[in-house]
């Protein structure tokens, strides 16, 4: 009954290694830009970044890993995002953020197998302070 | 409430700096203004091409699925998709505006049940479904949605939020 595993030990191997920091300087033209991608003409994400930004804020190293990894699922989507936040992130902060595979698993989806991974990440202001948690998970399939 | 619901529609995306300008002046709200069901203002959104385009730029995530209709179908998709972090975006804004400048967002999640197709309306809906005191903080946890337009809900999530009161 149960489908071979596509969780290779390339994927195992990187299970709740943290990576990171990648370091972010929040320019007022960044905040602009975004908000005016998202669409969102409240005068205050001038100044300070909307709820959604952290998104911008991509640690790449273990994303590039997760997406690029040599297993059969070429398809990607992203499955659910969660954001708690402590501080707000301002234009003029250096953001540090850190990323971790935290969990992988494996259903038998509609189309064949279908891969979970589940993200965290913190991202860190210029004074050490934790100004955003965030949870996301990516689907292949 | 009863009544008719406010619904602000953002039909095809007009110059930014333009929307900037003629925004109304917010209202505060308050905890004492809420209950358990009371609805948020709705939102209808209608993200094109150029506004994924805009945001690939803007967050980095160029996969193709988002403006490349060729590569979508590829991937077995009808065409090209919404960035689900961009319709999250949307939940966003309906929640911080009804939040106004004094209310806080604490916690914003969302799950991608569905896809959002591009030129198409993206319907956006939240409903207050606990209201409550913790640690001195007034606050309360909001339902967020989106629907495409066969009504499918597209995105489901919840907020957390800290409100300002009268007292």
């Amino acid at each position: 009954m149960e489908a071979d595993s596509v969780i290779t030990e390339e994927l195992n191997s990187l299970l709740n290694k943290e990576f990171g920091p990648e370091v972010y300087e929040i320019e007022k033209g960044m905040l602009k830009k975004f908000a005016e991608a998202i669409n969102d003409p409240n005068p205050r994400w001038l100044e300070e970044a909307p709820p959604t930004f952290p998104a911008a804020l991509v640690p790449k190293e273990l994303l590039n890993k997760l997406f690029n990894a040599d297993i059969p699922l070429k398809r990607l989507l992203n499955g659910s995002s969660e954001l708690e936040y402590l501080v707000p992130i301002k234009a003029g902060d250096v953001i540090s953020v850190t990323a971790k595979l935290t969990r992988l698993r494996q259903v038998k989806g509609a189309e064949g197998p279908t891969l979970f991974m589940f993200t965290e990440m913190t991202y860190t202001n210029q004074r050490g302070e934790v100004a955003v948690k965030g949870k996301n998970t990516y689907v292949k399939y | 409430m009863k009544g008719k619901k406010q619904v602000t529609r953002y039909k095809k995306q007009t110059n930014f700096k333009v929307q900037v300008t003629i925004r109304k002046k917010m209202t505060q709200l308050y905890y004492e203004d809420i209950q358990e069901g009371s609805e948020l203002p709705g939102m209808v959104k209608y993200p094109t091409t150029m506004q994924l385009v805009k945001y690939a730029g803007a967050s980095g995530d160029y996969y193709q699925i988002h403006y490349d209709k060729d590569f979508a179908i590829a991937n077995g998709l009808s065409g090209v998709i919404v960035h689900g972090w961009l319709t999250l975006s949307f939940l966003g804004q309906m929640v911080t505006d009804w939040l106004g400048e004094r209310g806080k967002l604490l916690k914003l999640n969302g799950s991608y049940r569905g896809m959002n197709k591009v030129h198409e309306d993206i319907i956006c809906n939240g409903k207050v479904t606990r209201k409550y005191v913790e640690e001195g903080k007034n606050l309360a946890r909001v339902e967020i949605w989106a629907e495409n337009p066969q009504g499918e809900k597209t995105v489901t999530g919840t907020a957390v939020v800290a409100l300002p009161t009268r007292a």
